[in-house]
């Protein structure tokens, strides 16, 4: 058992939604409700469940991207939900994040090259020339040419988006990586080669990931540990072999039933 | 309900060729047959780029105008007017077909519903149209279509953003089997919807298919969902038709090597099998290299 590189201890967040005739009335939803994680260095957790259950709240609450209702969040000795500002800038050099639409996550009006370089300017790393350098070396990493960093998102496929995403995210050298749903936007025959760029990235980096997802196909393959989401709450948790075996709670059990095509893929 | 002629096939596309219409040398669909058969359920497979979309489009008569169709018939089987050829209609026959007889479900049930209408007004659309239901008779049958789909009745009065996507995708469906159609076209429904969610439209689907006696073109990129779903499998790859047959025969003895490359990059739920990129090492280009992507 490695050492704990990221913990969130009783994680809650609720978000105010309008109700009633026009809106008068105010509910409360718990989008995050007592939830507590602990992702182990150089692993990969996965967090599942469906739409609504919390889980890219949790993702973007444990970077900070949004306020959390209470609950804390330690890295590296700080507890990120206490700091902000400068500090809160320095740590998220470390904790970086590979979104879910490729075709959304991209700034249209930017050049390849400027995209994943923009990292290394906000931390002042390094001469321009040795960002030109690091930039180069990550996109031939992720399976890009030099050539490809002065043209334009757009140019580019689906797969080929998630790969810029994804060199966008490792040029800092981050120690956590946050991936929200990388390949549900893909094709089958391209989401295994993302997810195979994830893993060698992750034993050449020694990357921590937290892996979101609603497919039980992929996260099998990816993830060591796995955190089951429903309605804003933990529902199990554990190592993927023992709860793809023995799947304890019932919300567990009806995901891994809905995985469709069982029959034949286990064939 | 309709007898459908056990000999005539319910659709039958013929060498369907779709091309641009300023470069008529690329072809983008090239010499695409095969049938549909009345209660039977054929998917169309490939990845993004392979030209289902545009196959199932030209059914409907619903290709961009930058497009044209080069060649080929679209066979439509019905027992009021026989066998027509679709691509020969004029605008106004092709109208009373859409809906009625061959309706579509679209890609994505966020985009695809009008959202300053109520979902029980856009379902009741082409019943007004199609059959001239009106009134208390209308409200029934929306009802009723609701029902059948799984949302509380007294949603109706809804708009689409006060929906979940899987419910939105339920609207989708209401709506298009509203007239009982006898083709039902199906473009990639559950692509955009969780594994729970999926599965319920998977079910419904499959039920109304048998209930109504509905033929099914079912477009989708993920094998696992075919398993789940299909009689025949049709497999493209670059517009053109690589293998088709039973379900039994593709999935378990596939014989060209795209639709091998294609199951094998599935990531199935054991973790037995290691993860596997689709492996392009058959294309005659790729012959002489003999370099295959890690």
């Amino acid at each position: 058992m490695s050492e704990p590189i990221l913990v969130a201890n009783h994680l809650v967040k609720t978000y105010t939604q309008r109700s009633g005739k026009f809106g008068f009335g105010t509910t409360l939803i718990k989008a995050l409700d007592d939830v507590s994680v602990s992702l182990r260095a150089g692993s990969t957790l996965a967090v599942v469940g469906e739409s609504g259950s919390g889980k890219s709240t949790l993702a973007r609450c444990l970077l900070q991207l949004q306020p959390l209702d209470s609950g804390e969040v330690l890295f590296a000795g700080q507890d990120l939900s206490k700091i902000s500002g400068a500090a809160l800038r320095t740590v998220r050099k470390d904790l970086q994040m590979v979104f879910q639409d490729p075709f959304a996550s991209l700034n249209p009006r930017m050049r390849v090259g400027e995209i994943v370089s923009e990292g290394l300017l906000i931390h002042g790393l390094g001469s321009s020339a040795e960002q030109q350098k690091k930039v180069i070396a990550m996109l031939k990493r992720v399976g890009l040419t030099e050539a490809d960093m002065q043209k334009y998102p757009h140019e580019f496929s689906g797969g080929q988006r998630q790969r810029i995403g994804i060199a966008r995210a490792l040029v800092l050298k981050p120690k956590v990586v946050v991936c929200d749903e990388p390949v549900s936007a893909l094709d089958v025959s391209i989401q295994a080669q993302i997810l195979l760029l994830l893993k060698d990235l992750q034993q050449e980096m020694a990357l921590s990931y937290l892996f979101i997802s609603h497919d039980l196909r992929v996260v099998r393959h990816i993830a060591d540990d796995i955190v089951v989401m429903h309605k804003g709450k933990v529902v199990e948790q554990g190592s993927v072999v023992d709860i793809y075996q023995q799947p304890q709670h019932e919300y567990t059990q009806n995901l891994l039933a809905a995985i469709p095509g069982k029959k034949v893929v286990n064939a | 309900m309709v007898a459908t002629n056990k000999t005539v096939p319910l659709l039958q596309l013929e060498h369907i060729s779709i091309v641009p219409k300023k470069m008529p040398t690329r072809l983008l669909v090239n010499d695409v047959s095969f049938t549909i058969e009345a209660g039977k359920t054929t998917c169309v497979v490939g990845e993004s780029g392979s030209g289902k979309s545009l196959t199932a489009l030209s059914v409907m008569g619903l290709l961009s105008k930058q497009l044209q169709l080069n060649a080929g018939s679209v066979l439509f089987h019905d027992s009021e007017n026989g066998v027509q050829d679709l691509t020969l209609l004029d605008a106004e026959s092709l109208r009373k077909i859409r809906g009625r007889k061959i309706a579509m479900i679209f890609q994505e049930p966020m985009t695809s519903l009008n959202p300053v209408l109520t979902v029980g007004y856009q379902i009741g659309e082409s019943l007004t149209t199609h059959l001239g239901l009106k009134g208390d008779k209308l409200k029934t049958k929306i009802a009723s279509l609701l029902e059948m789909v799984g949302i509380p009745t007294s949603r109706a009065n809804s708009y689409p953003d006060e929906l979940s996507g899987g419910q939105r995708q339920r609207v989708m469906i209401a709506m298009s089997i509203a007239c009982e159609p006898l083709l039902l076209i199906a473009d990639e429904p559950t692509t955009a919807l969780d594994v729970t969610v999926q599965a319920q439209i998977l079910k419904l689907l499959d039920e109304l298919k048998i209930h109504m006696n509905m033929g099914m073109l079912f477009i989708t990129h993920d094998f696992g969902v075919v398993a789940d779903i299909a009689d025949n499998v049709v497999v493209m790859f670059r517009g053109e038709i690589v293998e088709s047959g039973t379900k039994d025969e593709v999935l378990g003895n596939p014989q060209h090597p795209y639709t091998q490359a294609l199951l094998a990059c599935v990531p199935d739920a054991e973790g037995k099998k290691p993860l596997k990129p689709i492996d392009y090492a058959w294309l005659p280009e790729n012959q002489n290299t003999t370099e295959v992507a890690t």
